[in-house]
């Protein structure tokens, strides 16, 4: 199983995660920690919940070509991938992107490819639920010009 | 045989999460998506929407990715996570 990636209904902590990436790792000086929170309105509609489905073995398996890449093009130590699924509410955390190097560059850069990357590739979807009743979301072609940037 | 998954709206829209189908005459992700799209009316739009995403084996392919029997094909929309 894979430390750096984690597919899970249950939230998680970011002091903790924070901890994880710092413990007994005195060589890195710079962590760089991204967290995706459930917002309340998209495309001007209010929304109540999201649903987040996955196909579970391909996600893992995406997200760890990803984190491969990004290591062969920053120098980085730690990484550490969080995404929940099920049924999330307002203002929950959903994802979680941490990275470690040594100085802020690396972790800066390799922490927003990650995270465009798996806006793109990784297998989840996300069903709204507002009071105009449940609709699945559309991907954005914003999500999709910026990963081809890199 | 090869074992046919849908996510998402698709699969809502299907009716139908994962369906096994003879790999006879079929060797490309493309000729599979061909043969579905015979089923009906509503499978054959849904098949030829070219935003539709296609996985072999966990890897996101192309159309003309080569497919053989044992082999697991996913076809879903766009992906919407992070």
């Amino acid at each position: 199983m894979n430390q750096e990636i984690s597919i899970q209904t249950a939230d998680f902590s970011l002091a903790d995660e924070v901890a994880l990436l710092e413990q007994n790792n005195p060589i890195d000086g710079a962590v760089v920690t991204f967290t995706g929170r459930v917002r309340n309105n998209n495309n001007g509609q209010n929304v109540s919940s999201l649903t987040l489905e996955h196909y579970s073995g391909m996600t893992e398996k995406s997200l760890s070509k990803i984190i491969i890449d990004a290591k062969t093009r920053w120098n980085i130590g730690r990484v550490k991938v969080i995404h929940r699924i099920g049924e999330l509410s307002i203002g929950e955390q959903i994802v979680f992107v941490g990275v470690t190097s040594k100085h802020r560059h690396d972790a800066f850069a390799a922490n927003e490819f990650i995270m465009d990357f798996l806006k793109v590739q990784a297998p989840f979807w996300k069903k709204e639920r507002s009071e105009q009743g449940e609709s699945w979301l559309d991907a954005k072609v914003t999500d999709d010009t910026k990963a081809k940037k890199w | 045989m090869i074992k046919v998954v849908f996510f998402a709206a698709l699969r809502e829209q299907l009716a139908c999460s994962e369906l096994m189908v003879s790999s006879e005459n079929i060797t490309t992700v493309a000729d599979l998506k061909h043969q579905l799209a015979n089923k009906n009316e509503q499978w054959q739009s849904l098949f030829n929407n070219s935003s539709l995403l296609s996985a072999v084996n966990h890897d996101m392919v192309d159309n003309d990715q080569a497919i053989k029997s044992g082999d697991e094909v996913a076809f879903f929309p766009p992906v919407t996570g992070g």
